[in-house]
């Protein structure tokens, strides 16, 4: 048995990526950072915005609402890739909720991590997960940094069982009336000072929900979000890449 | 046995005038004897029409559906007080529609919302009050019994529910489980929404089922808007359900394997389960599957390249997944811990009417791939995979023997693609007054859409089932005299879904 455990610890062998140190490089089909062409036909922008399954087109402004954005990539069908272009750039968390009206540009993130958040939780974050009315996508691919791809433990970063362990929230999901006062608990049980992240297009916008009675249009609604991750779900490299930069 | 409904086929579109119409005693007394037989239920739900409310009932039996609809008196003897099959069934109706299935032996809300037509409540909840309202739980009395109360927020990262033990001890008496912290009223919701949106909407009733959801939606779809889809298109969405099965059963061997401390399966496990959503990341740019499927095709096709990269790829994955397996269905430590943990008999699980693998598992020979067969599966010879002893070993057997069938699957579908799939974004008109009922083996069981349209060709009623609907009493029963600390292990062996019971 022991001899079985060894052939299968040669075979995997070591699987951890580089990343940070290394870049990695998505499929070309994954849909990250758009590239908007703010001089492109009127009319196509319109037709990309009225198709919008989200609403998240702007044609006037030629704005493109991250935070709503699923990534489906219709517009980049329909415009032919003329007006919106998906690239298979991850890094697109903000911290301000007005850098989700994405126009081409979005600021480093580095520029917005505040320093008293790196020297509080730099070397150690622990952090507590709410599922808040979220269709388990991005709950998976949160899980998934605990793979040993990812490995996220090595960073320092953890998710805890208990919210009196943490050092912040990370929400998924619209959040659905019947877990509001669950979330607002969880969030109470965790010691200041801390922080609170929106994890995905339902926890920024209400995603595919927005202005459904049952939720709450998202966390910003109830609580002061820190990091906003886009996505649906975010990409696991999306997530890590915002989780070192913001706190590391 | 004859029955009186209308026997109908899988994703067949029926004209609501043609489904036969009963007084609510015929139909009451029908759908019973039925359900007592080998009948089993896809969808028992209301719907109004016209101010008039109404029942539809939608059973199968070996290669068939049949259908009936009925009128519906405002509250009626339980059928599950003969029946158990109609058991969630019956509260759903009472939470939605306000019909009362009087004598119900546990009448109490299944998502705590409002009805939906602005009548008293039936469980005298007030909504305006968070969860969990005024529901009891079932409880068991004596010296040594104590309640273990878990949820809705759990130690993981997993979605909330909570979950109610009745202990002597160690030993669980029972479980109750009250889920309803994810409803979003998604049924509720797509009859306001705007057609565009219905896709996405779809693709987040549940994450992980993301494919097989926007496979029953745009088959629906499709047979309502008389919408024809080309063989690649089919084979390409049978390639993405089958790689959504493989991740989740292989992602929660991993998981099985990690809840009795056994780690390098975990680790293993948990890895190679991102390989293949990492295909269907590189199919269409998500790697849930989201934004594949659309009513009349599929958004993208597979390149030549990534045809042979992925018939690679899946042999050598496929070497490995058994290597690991080989290793954990051997290991003493790991038998003691699967095997006789969490059993669910033949018997009850055909009282409950389990689906998917947790009912396989139980010896229940029921696969939609192979019994209701749609799209490319008509052309695919399948095996159902069964096991008999209904345990956590039977469960995970099921998962891993469907896991390697599946990598067949994908395997000669990729080798037979050929590369003319055509899709152009189109809108979509519904006929008008028809019926459609979907059915898919999602990689949790049989998932069910089932949409009625009214005299505008809008949607009147659009009902979703997920197989969770039916399984989550089975975990409840499996739990019954365990150990308290088997809980995780029971859970993950059946891994349901929250998003997709709460809706």
């Amino acid at each position: 048995m022991l001899f079985s455990i060894i052939k299968n610890r040669i075979e995997q062998g070591y699987r951890t990526s580089k990343y940070p140190n290394e870049e990695i490089k998505l499929p070309e089909r994954f849909k990250g950072k758009p590239e908007i062409n703010s001089n492109c036909e009127q009319k196509i922008a319109e037709l990309c915005a009225s198709n919008c399954p989200q609403d998240a087109i702007d044609p006037k402004e030629k704005t493109i609402h991250l935070g709503k954005c699923v990534f489906c990539g219709l517009c980049e069908e329909l415009s032919n890739g003329s007006f919106i272009k998906f690239s298979n750039d991850f890094e697109l968390a903000v911290t301000d909720p007005e850098q989700l009206i994405y126009d081409g540009m979005i600021e480093k993130l580095e520029i917005h991590a505040k320093k008293h958040f790196k020297k509080l939780f730099g070397r150690s974050l622990q952090l507590r997960q709410v599922s808040a009315g979220g269709c388990n996508a991005c709950e998976a691919d949160l899980n998934v940094l605990n793979t040993p791809f990812f490995d996220l433990s090595r960073f320092g970063i953890q998710f805890v069982a208990s919210p009196r362990h943490a050092d912040g929230i990370i929400v998924t999901g619209p959040v659905t009336r019947n877990m509001k006062k669950a979330l607002l608990k969880t969030y109470e049980a965790i010691p200041d000072p801390k922080i609170v992240i929106a994890s995905g297009s339902c926890a920024i916008s209400g995603g595919p929900f927005r202005g459904n009675p049952e939720q709450l249009n998202g966390v910003d609604g109830i609580l002061k979000v820190d990091l906003y991750i886009p996505g649906c779900p975010p990409h696991p490299l999306t997530t890590l890449h915002a989780l070192l930069t913001f706190f590391k | 046995m004859d029955n009186k409904l209308l026997k109908i086929n899988n994703g067949q579109k029926i004209k609501l005038a043609d489904i036969p119409h009963f007084s609510f005693d015929e139909f009451y007394e029908e759908i019973l004897s039925l359900a007592l037989n080998d009948y089993y239920i896809v969808h028992y739900f209301a719907y109004e029409d016209k101010g008039k409310i109404r029942l539809v009932a939608v059973l199968r039996r070996k290669n068939w559906l049949f259908v009936g609809i009925s009128d519906t008196p405002e509250k009626y003897p339980a059928l599950t007080c003969k029946c158990t099959k109609f058991h969630m069934f019956e509260r759903e109706i009472a939470e939605q529609f306000a019909i009362k299935p009087v004598g119900h032996p546990w009448l109490k809300s299944v998502r705590y919302h409002a009805n939906y037509l602005g009548k008293e409540d039936i469980f005298g909840n007030d909504y305006s009050e968070d969860i969990p309202g005024r529901y009891e739980y079932y409880s068991v009395e004596g010296e040594e019994i104590h309640e273990v109360a878990v949820g809705p927020v759990h130690a993981g990262i997993i979605e909330p529910g909570h979950f109610r033990f009745n202990c002597a001890g160690e030993k669980v008496l029972h479980l109750e489980i009250q889920l309803g912290y994810q409803h979003r009223g998604i049924e509720k919701q797509i009859l306001n929404a705007n057609k565009k949106q219905l896709p996405v909407i779809i693709e987040s009733i549940a994450g992980d089922t993301a494919v097989a959801n926007s496979l029953c939606f745009s088959e629906a779809v499709e047979a309502l808007a008389n919408i024809q889809v080309g063989m690649e298109a089919k084979k390409i969405r049978g390639l993405a359900l089958e790689l959504e099965r493989i991740a989740n059963h292989i992602g929660d061997l991993g998981a099985l394997s990690g809840d009795i401390a056994f780690l390098p399966p975990a680790s293993y496990y948990g890895r190679i389960r991102g390989e293949f959503l990492n295909m269907l990341l590189a199919i269409c740019g998500n790697r849930f599957g989201k934004g594949l499927i659309r009513p009349g095709g599929i958004r993208f096709s597979i390149t030549d390249k990534q045809k042979e990269e992925f018939v690679n790829r899946i042999k050598k994955l496929k070497s490995e997944i058994v290597h690991i397996g080989d290793m954990l269905f051997n290991q003493a430590g790991v038998l003691g811990r699967f095997e006789s943990t969490g059993i669910v008999g033949t018997e009850i699980a055909q009282q409950l009417g389990l689906v998917g693998p947790a009912a396989r598992a139980s010896g229940i020979l029921y696969d939609a791939r192979y019994d209701l067969p749609a799209g490319v599966y008509q052309e695919i010879p399948l095996k159902v995979v069964t096991e008999h002893t209904g345990d956590v070993m039977a469960r995970a057997l099921v998962r891993y023997n469907e896991a390697l069938q599946s990598l067949d699957i994908v395997e000669t579908l990729l080798t037979e693609l050929e590369n003319n799939n055509s899709y152009k974004h189109t809108e979509f008109e519904l006929e008008p007054d028809n019926f459609v009922v979907t059915v898919h083996e999602g990689w949790r069981g049989e998932l069910s859409h089932c949409i009625i349209t009214d005299s505008k060709g809008d949607i009147l009623r659009y009902k979703i089932k997920d197989p969770s609907f039916h399984n989550w009493m089975g975990l409840a029963i499996a739990m019954r005299n365990e150990d308290i600390s088997d809980f995780p292990l029971c859970n993950k062996s059946f891994n349901l879904s929250y998003c997709g019971f709460d809706l």
